[in-house]
């Protein structure tokens, strides 16, 4: 098997920039009126009946949670549709691993892509909640970097899924049954203590948790040690989804 | 001194499942000559093509592409490799020139150099005056020139070129028979699979005529037309009965036949008497073509 080669990723970027230049609007609008939307009718409708969540105004909690909404689904979404596009329906990918160029580094290059791209999406819900009353703080510069790591791993997730299915039309399986409820038990609208105490076992492997947790210590002043478990959580969802993406993508693509 | 091939398969084997797609198959290819690969549908062309750029692994056998082992080195034969797929997959969202600009990043063009090499393959292709038209405004010859033109971007020492032109216009096939031969006569080393004989015969110095994922036949048109079908044919026309009795007939002197529909072609007649052909019906004479060889190597049943 070659070796990772660093030098194919610019290329992967080359071909991801042009596109993006071209469809930046409409990728982005999406990406941001979304959480938006959520930060918006469920933070202030909701919070019309709700005041406050373990001390806080109920926008601002969900403000913060819908960032991980936000890097939920710039992430996985990519992950699922745009690989599955262009392995199945444009053959690109074929084409890119007749050059220099490993699955690994095609894999690679297209999730760091879209984790660069989820960095900013994904704050934008957060910077939004400042005028809700969210006090800005230097620690919030970890959110980008945040929310990059955990759409790595999602955008892997989304490819292995696109990996694993033969007509795109099957995406709805795992959008129902996988990535609704990573969304809902996670903490975005709610707080998971109130939820049956398995509720928090399982949430230990739900990344969009820990994207969340690490969210809100860092928008409230709250790291500690205990973040290190989550970063550590997100590290792990990464290099296994990595892994599997891969492994997938190898089997569909290299005959 | 003789030089080492650019290309050489040994006992390449390739199954998917059951199905042997290529088997046991050794050629090699000399460098700046052309290569004809012919053969009908699903004789296990394109399967050698992707076997070559590492794409689908062997079962059995190797590769080598000047010199770099396929199993071991694919990512270094891939980087002096161009490859012109059967299947356009071109960013069809993407302008010409945005086309060519990323196959520069992933071949690895250095980029002080990427900017005339686009403009080399935009001429090439002669797509200059459209180079920032997107890909999905251009025409299906002008796609697959694109794509001939992005397969010589990296200065290749050897072009895979996969049915360039099937499914194409006459007049755009010949165009692109331009682009080939003007790759060919630079010197680069070119494989080309095709099924279309008059393809091979106008751009290939060599040709070899793959079925069942074997090669069967291997020379120039003039090698492989001596060596299977001889120099003259004569072409009886008639009722299939008519047809039948002059393929037995044929059969029992030792000639080669082959039917096309309502005709009948006898092979290799050049030492046979004038007389006993024109006693078996009114014909017409012709040299032999490739398309012969072809037809009576590769077709499911061979008269005579």
């Amino acid at each position: 098997m070659a070796k990772f080669d660093v030098r194919s990723l610019p290329a992967i970027w080359t071909r991801e920039l042009i596109i993006f230049k071209r469809y930046w609007p409409g990728t982005t609008f999406t990406a941001v009126l979304e959480p938006l939307i959520f930060l918006f009718a469920i933070g202030l409708g909701v919070g019309a009946f709700v005041d406050e969540i373990d001390g806080m105004k109920y926008v601002v909690f969900v403000g913060t949670g819908a960032v991980a909404t936000a890097v939920l689904f710039s992430s996985v979404f990519p992950g699922m549709y745009n690989t599955f596009i262009a392995r199945v329906f444009q053959k690109v990918y074929d084409g890119i691993l007749s050059t220099p160029t490993t699955t690994a580094e095609l894999m690679v290059g297209e999730a760091t892509w879209v984790a660069a791209r989820t960095a900013v999406y994904g704050s934008v819900p957060m910077l939004a909640t400042i005028p809700f009353g969210l006090t800005p703080r230097w620690t919030m510069l970890l959110v980008p970097p945040i929310c990059f790591i955990s759409a790595l791993g999602l955008t892997f997730l989304g490819q292995y899924i696109s990996g694993l299915v033969k007509v795109i039309d099957s995406f709805s399986y795992f959008q129902s049954a996988l990535l609704t409820p990573l969304l809902f038990v996670s903490g975005t609208y709610f707080p998971i203590d109130g939820l049956p105490a398995w509720f928090g076992t399982i949430s230990n492997v739900n990344p969009v948790y820990h994207c969340i947790e690490l969210v809100r210590d860092a928008c409230f002043g709250m790291l500690s040690l205990a973040s290190l478990w989550h970063v550590t959580a997100l590290v792990l969802f990464a290099a296994i989804t990595g892994t599997l993406s891969v492994r997938v993508m190898t089997k569909r693509l290299i005959t | 001194m003789p030089s080492s091939p650019a290309l050489s398969i040994r006992h390449a084997t390739k199954r998917f499942g059951e199905f042997v797609a290529v088997n046991d198959l050794s050629l090699e290819v000399m460098p700046g000559t052309c290569l004809g690969l012919l053969g009908p549908n699903g004789a296990g062309k394109t399967t050698l093509m992707r076997m070559i750029t590492g794409q689908t692994g062997l079962n059995g056998g190797s590769i080598s592409v000047l010199d770099f082992d396929i199993a071991t080195q694919s990512r270094s034969a891939r980087s002096v490799l161009g490859v012109c797929p059967q299947q356009d997959n071109m960013d069809d969202q993407q302008t010409a020139r945005e086309n060519l600009a990323l196959w520069a990043a992933l071949c690895r063009v250095p980029r002080a150099q990427r900017k005339t090499a686009i403009s080399r393959a935009l001429e090439t292709a002669q797509l200059t005056d459209r180079a920032n038209e997107r890909v999905t405004n251009l025409s299906g010859g002008m796609r697959r020139r694109l794509l001939l033109g992005r397969a010589f971007i990296n200065s290749p020492r050897l072009v895979l070129l996969d049915e360039p032109t099937v499914g194409l216009d006459p007049q755009v096939r010949s165009d692109l028979w331009l682009i080939i031969d003007g790759m060919r006569r630079s010197g680069v080393t070119v494989v080309m699979s095709t099924h279309y004989i008059e393809e091979a015969e106008r751009l290939a110095d060599d040709i070899a005529i793959v079925n069942h994922g074997q090669v069967i036949a291997r020379g120039t048109p003039p090698q492989l037309r001596e060596q299977y079908v001889g120099l003259e044919a004569v072409e009886y026309f008639g009722p299939t009965e008519v047809l039948d009795e002059i393929a037995t007939k044929a059969s029992a002197v030792g000639l080669k036949s082959r039917r096309a529909g309502l005709s009948i072609s006898v092979l290799g007649v050049e030492n046979t008497s004038a007389g006993l052909l024109d006693s078996w019906g009114r014909l017409s004479r012709r040299p032999t073509n490739l398309e012969d060889v072809f037809v009576l190597l590769t077709g499911e049943s061979l008269d005579g």
